[in-house]
């Protein structure tokens, strides 16, 4: 496999993981515009714990995770007593503060950025994706999706019908955060250097652009919106600036047309649901039926 | 010492409360946080700059900046808030941050990404009182800013685009209902957000000399901040703010170092979201009950 390849591959991977990180709050109606900070946290914790105590990658990223989801749940209680536009401000303010505490860190490198000397590959790190893109879906087939779609669609409605509004907007902000952990944790170990700057607002604003793009509606829009937001401007890589103003132009173009993402639960039916296939040919059956 | 950082602090804090303003405006008409304001500072201070050095007067300059800004605000509103209604909050905040994404890299593409220095054209004196260093731009900057924000604030009490703006504010059907415009109404808000913030990219360039792409990023998350402090939509909130912010700013970088300065701001601005959402002073509330 060609080294460009294999460096798209990874970038895809760990942009998919990202992807999911900002899905689950997204699913659950809230607009998490510090995931960098938690990406951080969990790149900077599993950074240490295989630097400083020889821990192997494959146990101190989830460590790392762990940590940003713990972090996550202390923080969620105060951050989610805001919404909408508060909300996002709030955990925008969270991962600037992020940031800046660890460029204030000098046993992590403070702002001359932390080498991690153990390397991750191509298959760990596709391993990884291909986890949270599997245990994601499943996670929403059961009781916990139907929970968190509910909150999104009406608090208080679901709050009538007995779901534990609160618990699953916390849950669903804190399993947000390890994921973004996860990748911040591949990151590090895949490319052995990490800097405070990285995890940077601009990043926390991709990743949710992957997801809105995508679609929240369905399990499979951050996949999608990853995915072609990571290999469509590989096609424009001649110039960097111009692909980012393509990507940008395409960003507004498809909010106007497309304002729900590109996968939404209509397209996704239509797509993978034999029943519905086999519905809609029964009633024009029945239609034409009737019309004879 | 002390005296002269306060005086700092007031010249850095009115550039913030001018982008607050503009963000403000969005934020209390429209419910609205139009983060493509950042990017239209930026092109106000990058088009001042491309403009004096191609050897235009400065004050056909000036003007020149402010008519791209308005321009850009126009196409804004265009892809933005007209597709609000129909769709989730969420769309017209994530457009206006791609527009962030793409003025940034349009001005990379015709101007490089380099820090430009601003060309000597301006007489840069100095006024020299009781032991403090006033620069004359920073000065006219502070005047000028506190003036149009003051001019901003007896429009929206006592003309009828005011009262048109507060009836949108307040219920956008209900306005619809009595005859307000509000599609021009809100294209006018866009310019008059546009101007703010490329007047305070402008002053920017002027008093620190200095340009570049991305130097929306930095002012704009501070101005933000301002903004939550003053209270969102509370158009005298935001020269507060701005000075809050621009004092922390100061006394944080030369107390604690700069790399502190980030989380004395935004610690600060988390603080009043956990404890005072609505900010210091009340906020749409009272662009609703007249300012």
């Amino acid at each position: 496999m060609s080294g460009y390849l294999e460096g798209v591959l990874v970038l895809l991977a760990i942009n998919v993981v990202f992807a999911y990180g900002a899905f689950l709050p997204l699913a659950a109606g809230q607009l998490n515009l510090g995931l960098a900070g938690f990406a951080a946290i969990g790149a900077y914790c599993s950074a240490y714990l295989s630097t400083q105590f020889a821990v192997h990658p494959l146990i101190a990223i989830p460590l790392g995770a762990l940590l940003s989801g713990l972090i996550a749940l202390v923080v969620a209680v105060p951050v989610l007593r805001t919404r909408g536009i508060y909300l996002a401000l709030a955990t925008f303010a969270l991962g600037q503060i992020t940031k800046a505490a660890i460029l204030n860190l000098a046993f992590i490198g403070g702002a001359a950025g932390y080498p991690v000397p153990s390397y991750v590959g191509l298959p760990v790190v596709l391993a990884f994706a291909l986890g949270v893109a599997a245990v994601i879906p499943l996670l929403f087939a059961t009781r916990f999706g139907i929970a968190v779609r509910a909150v999104h669609d009406d608090e208080r409605v679901a709050d009538l019908m007995g779901v534990e509004v609160r618990g699953f907007q916390i849950a669903a902000f804190t399993l947000g955060a390890m994921i973004a952990g996860i990748g911040g944790g591949l990151y590090a170990h895949h490319f052995s250097y990490i800097e405070a700057q990285y995890f940077n607002v601009g990043l926390s604003i991709t990743i949710v652009l992957y997801v809105l793009l995508g679609g929240t509606q369905t399990t499979m829009g951050p996949l999608i919106g990853a995915a072609i937001f990571t290999l469509l401007p590989e096609l424009l890589r001649e110039s960097a600036s111009w692909r980012y103003v393509v990507f940008a132009a395409g960003v507004i173009v498809l909010m106007v047309l497309r304002p729900q993402g590109l996968l939404t639960r209509g397209v996704f039916r239509r797509l993978f649901d034999w029943r519905h296939s086999r519905a809609s040919a029964r009633d024009a059956e029945s239609l034409a039926e009737h019309a004879a | 010492m002390f005296a002269q950082q306060v005086v700092n602090a007031v010249m850095l804090g009115s550039v913030y409360a001018m982008v607050a303003v503009a963000l403000t405006l969005s934020i209390g008409v429209l419910n609205f946080l139009n983060f493509s304001i950042p990017g239209l500072f930026m092109l106000g201070g990058m088009a001042v700059w491309a403009l004096a050095h191609a050897g235009v007067p400065l004050p056909l300059a000036i003007a020149g900046a402010l008519a791209v800004a308005a321009a850009a605000s126009l196409v804004v509103e265009r892809f933005t808030w007209r597709w609000m209604r129909t769709a989730s909050p969420f769309v017209p905040l994530v457009s206006s941050m791609a527009f962030l994404l793409l003025f940034e890299h349009l001005a990379i593409a015709y101007w490089g990404s380099d820090m430009r220095v601003m060309p000597d054209a301006l007489a840069n004196g100095n006024w020299r009182f009781a032991g403090l260093v006033i620069g004359i731009p920073q000065l006219v900057g502070l005047i000028c800013s506190v003036g149009l924000i003051a001019v901003l604030s007896l429009l929206l009490k006592h003309t009828r685009f005011g009262r048109a703006l507060r009836t949108i504010a307040e219920d956008s059907e209900t306005a619809l209902i009595l005859g307000v415009d509000i599609d021009r109404v809100v294209a006018a808000i866009f310019v008059v957000a546009g101007l703010f913030a490329a007047f305070a990219g402008v002053l920017f360039a002027l008093n620190y000399r200095q340009v570049h792409p991305f130097m929306g990023e930095a002012v704009g998350l501070k101005a933000i901040s301002a903004m939550i402090v003053g209270g969102m939509g509370n158009v005298w909130g935001s020269i507060v703010g701005g000075l809050v912010i621009g004092l922390a700013e100061v006394f944080a970088i030369s107390y604690f170092g700069a790399d502190f300065v980030d989380i004395a701001v935004f610690g600060f601005l988390l603080l009043i979201l956990f404890v005072r959402p609505t900010g210091l002073f009340r906020g749409m509330q009272t662009v609703r009950a007249g300012i």
